[in-house]
């Protein structure tokens, strides 16, 4: 039986030590706003927070979230209103909106490092975030624009 | 006075020939005396301990570590830029992961973010090791592009090689994320000296004088 803390709740699962963590959160949990994207680390859509760093979720093992605090885009703000999530309603980044969870956790990562980011900061810390159907401009223009937000307190 | 003050002094001083031999032994016992106070445990048995030095033989075990160091196994996580690389060409590192400051990545593209504790099961997926990092910002400890003989002086300097004295340096051979070159994960050649090879050269190497072949 695993332990696991998401989204500061504890729930038991009965399933296998090297089950990805994404399985995990999405089948045995429920929480379905975590994505499979690629299944290797290669496009961002699985991201989740494991002790606050964004970590791709379908090639980490969920033995390794025992005892951690995962948080998951359905936990990253109690009302919706991290100030990227305000951000990107405000500048409407999504298309189809596929890879917008993976992409909110890493830039909620860059936030929290450097609350001011440059368009270097930025490219550096999305670069593992594919987007298919290409929103980086708008992400890059929301993530600043939350900046500001938290400068401001919202 | 003057005659009794001679005969007791040579009562007691021996004549010249005998004088000159006896300073000598004393000064040769005083100095053993002294080279045995640097040693206290008495017998210095350093030189039975350590191989001889010798130029040839250490140049030549070099040049068996080096095919290794430069192997992608190695050198991927040594580039000469701030990004990692990755396969058997030794191409960047795909979505450029950045070094950052301590090595370990930047914000959301920190190396454990993606990179376990263990191989990821599958063909090319990401290898895993408990401490998966790039040499830090401060000291890159580049492999990529060096000559063996850069590479050679790189690597027995302390304020190259990442602070490390002989006996680490020694040691290094058996660190854990060097030895997980040669559990590369599926996809990936392993350093072209087995593990037991690459050591053995290494302390060689190291044993044998560290020498640096010769800038060509």
């Amino acid at each position: 039986m695993i332990t696991l803390s998401v989204n500061k709740k504890t729930y038991q699962l009965d399933v296998d030590p090297n089950m990805p963590l994404l399985w995990a959160i999405r089948d045995v949990i429920g929480l379905t706003g975590t994505k499979y994207g690629c299944g290797a680390a290669q496009c961002g859509a699985c991201m989740v927070h494991l002790n606050g760093e964004a970590v791709f979720s379908c090639v980490t093992p969920v033995s390794r979230a025992v005892g951690q605090q995962v948080i998951t885009i359905e936990g990253l703000s109690a009302g919706n209103d991290h100030p990227l999530q305000l951000a990107w309603q405000e500048l409407d980044v999504p298309q189809c909106g596929y890879c917008h969870s993976g992409q909110l956790m890493s830039a909620a990562v860059l936030l929290r490092e450097n609350p001011n980011p440059t368009d270097e900061d930025i490219d550096q810390a999305m670069a593992g975030n594919i987007c298919r159907c290409g929103t980086y401009s708008r992400i890059r223009k929301a993530i600043h624009h939350a900046a500001e937000l938290q400068k401001n307190g919202k | 006075m003057q005659q009794l003050l001679t005969i007791k002094l040579r009562h007691f001083l021996p004549n010249k020939t005998v004088t000159f031999p006896a300073f000598i032994f004393a000064v040769i016992a005083l100095m053993a005396a002294m080279s045995s106070t640097k040693e206290p445990s008495g017998l210095d048995t350093s030189s039975l301990e350590k191989p001889r030095k010798d130029s040839i033989e250490s140049v030549k075990a070099f040049m068996q570590v080096y095919q290794v160091l430069m192997s992608p196994r190695c050198m991927n996580c040594h580039p000469s830029g701030d990004v990692p690389l990755q396969g058997e060409d030794s191409h960047l590192h795909a979505m450029q992961p950045q070094r950052g400051k301590d090595g370990r990545g930047l914000y959301a593209m920190k190396c454990a973010n993606c990179h376990q504790a263990a191989n990821t099961p599958g063909l090319h997926m990401p290898p895993g090791n408990p401490n998966w990092h790039m040499p830090p910002a401060d000291m890159k400890m580049v492999f990529q592009g060096r000559t063996p003989h850069q590479l050679a002086k790189q690597l027995i300097h302390p304020a190259q090689n990442g602070h490390k004295s002989r006996e680490q340096l020694l040691a290094h051979a058996a660190d854990a994320l060097v030895i997980a070159s040669w559990n590369p994960g599926e996809g990936r050649t392993p350093p072209p000296l087995s593990q037991e090879e690459f050591a053995k050269a290494w302390v060689k190497w190291i044993k044998k004088g560290a020498y640096a072949p010769a800038e060509k």
